[in-house]
């Protein structure tokens, strides 16, 4: 039970730095996205965390990787469309056995505007299982930290890739006509 | 048929210039990209501070830029070829944004994909990369194709107080391959021995 404070001051993409942080994160790679403006902004204004900006999202597959190797732990934000630009690059952790965890936020899966978001979109989950990243989903933002947290955990202490997958519903539909 | 100025240029050994590259090693963190820069740096020797890629084409520079950043402490150099760097084009980008003192991007141009039979690659006609990389934001941009340039570029790969890149001009041969182990759970982990964090 949480005291209505509490309640009333966490919010979901808060929780997601908190956990971020928890868990050590130095590094964070990023393609912009809407849902993931103030985690950006949060992480950013953090002395702590270098933030990477992207030009694809696959550059930020090699960038945990190498951060892995200098003994920090990396974290990627992204967008459903960008995951499907990181598949082969996702055989360099698979390879080797990189930690990395991806959050992503989902496009294209729940009251989309634009069509050319569904093709990748309704894709995303598959894509990242084809690459054997181990996928979760928050659908609701009770379950942001405590799935961010659980993926976070089993991809730093297993070696492994893990994903959220930030549903659209969470996150809310974009607004096209303002 | 045009050529991209500055192809009359000498060109030089792949070899021997990965040879002045790690004359002095003196805790130089590397990373090779796939295909022949990774078998010229077992030629010179295999070291626990080498991590090799066998994959991840595109991926070299950004691996480098993750090190460099995670460890101030250390000097990193990227090693690896045209047709790796222009797979991943963007990453000159990301770089010239983040700029750390401690990398270095060396690229072997030899205008070909050797690995696949030496078909052009985008240097041989129409793409400069030192142009590139200036575009980028990366300040310190060195055109080397003289053994002697190419030693003191090495001596400031130790030095340097900003993000250097170089393209290195090499002669389109396939010298003898020296392939390290291509097993890259023992690749990370030894590296990650060597630098105390594993």
């Amino acid at each position: 039970m949480r005291s209505e404070g509490a309640t009333a001051a966490a919010d979901w993409r808060d929780e997601i730095f908190a956990a971020l942080k928890a868990a050590d994160i130095r590094q964070v790679g990023y393609v912009p996205d809407a849902g993931h403006a103030r985690l950006i902004e949060l992480c950013r204004a953090d002395p702590d965390i270098r933030t990477v900006s992207l030009t694809t999202e696959e550059e930020g597959i090699a960038l945990a990787a190498g951060a892995w190797l200098g003994g920090q732990r990396c974290a990627l934000l992204m967008q459903s469309s960008g995951v499907g630009n990181c598949i082969n690059m996702l055989s360099l952790p698979k390879a080797c056995r990189f930690p990395l965890t991806m959050l992503v936020t989902m496009r294209g899966e729940w009251a989309e505007f634009n069509p050319w978001q569904v093709a990748m979109g309704s894709k995303t989950q598959a894509a990242l299982e084809l690459m054997d990243v181990l996928v979760y989903r928050a659908e609701q933002a009770d379950d942001v930290a405590e799935t961010v947290t659980a993926a976070l955990d089993i991809a730093f202490n297993g070696s492994l890739v893990t994903a959220v997958l930030l549903a659209q519903r969470l996150i809310g539909a974009k607004q096209w006509v303002k | 048929m045009s050529t991209r100025p500055g192809d009359n240029h000498p060109r030089m050994d792949r070899r021997a210039a990965m040879h002045t590259l790690l004359a002095k090693r003196d805790g130089l963190l590397l990373v090779t990209g796939l295909g022949s820069t990774t078998y010229d740096a077992a030629a010179v020797g295999d070291n626990d501070a080498n991590f090799y890629l066998w994959g991840a084409m595109g991926g070299a520079a950004m691996i480098g830029l993750g090190l460099a950043l995670a460890r101030p402490d250390r000097r990193v150099l990227v090693v690896t070829g045209d047709g790796d760097m222009l797979m991943g084009l963007g990453a000159l980008a990301t770089i010239g944004v983040q700029r750390p003192p401690n990398l270095t991007i060396a690229v072997f141009d030899n205008g070909r994909y050797a690995e696949t039979g030496m078909q052009a690659s985008h240097t041989d006609t129409a793409v400069e990369l030192t142009g590139v990389a200036r575009s980028c934001g990366i300040e310190a941009v060195f055109d080397l194709y003289h053994e002697a340039a190419l030693a003191e570029f090495a001596g400031l790969v130790h030095s340097a107080h900003e993000t250097l890149f170089a393209r290195v001009a090499i002669r389109a041969d396939e010298p003898p391959r020296v392939l390290p182990t291509r097993d890259g759970v023992f690749l990370k982990t030894r590296f990650r021995h060597a630098l105390g964090v594993e």
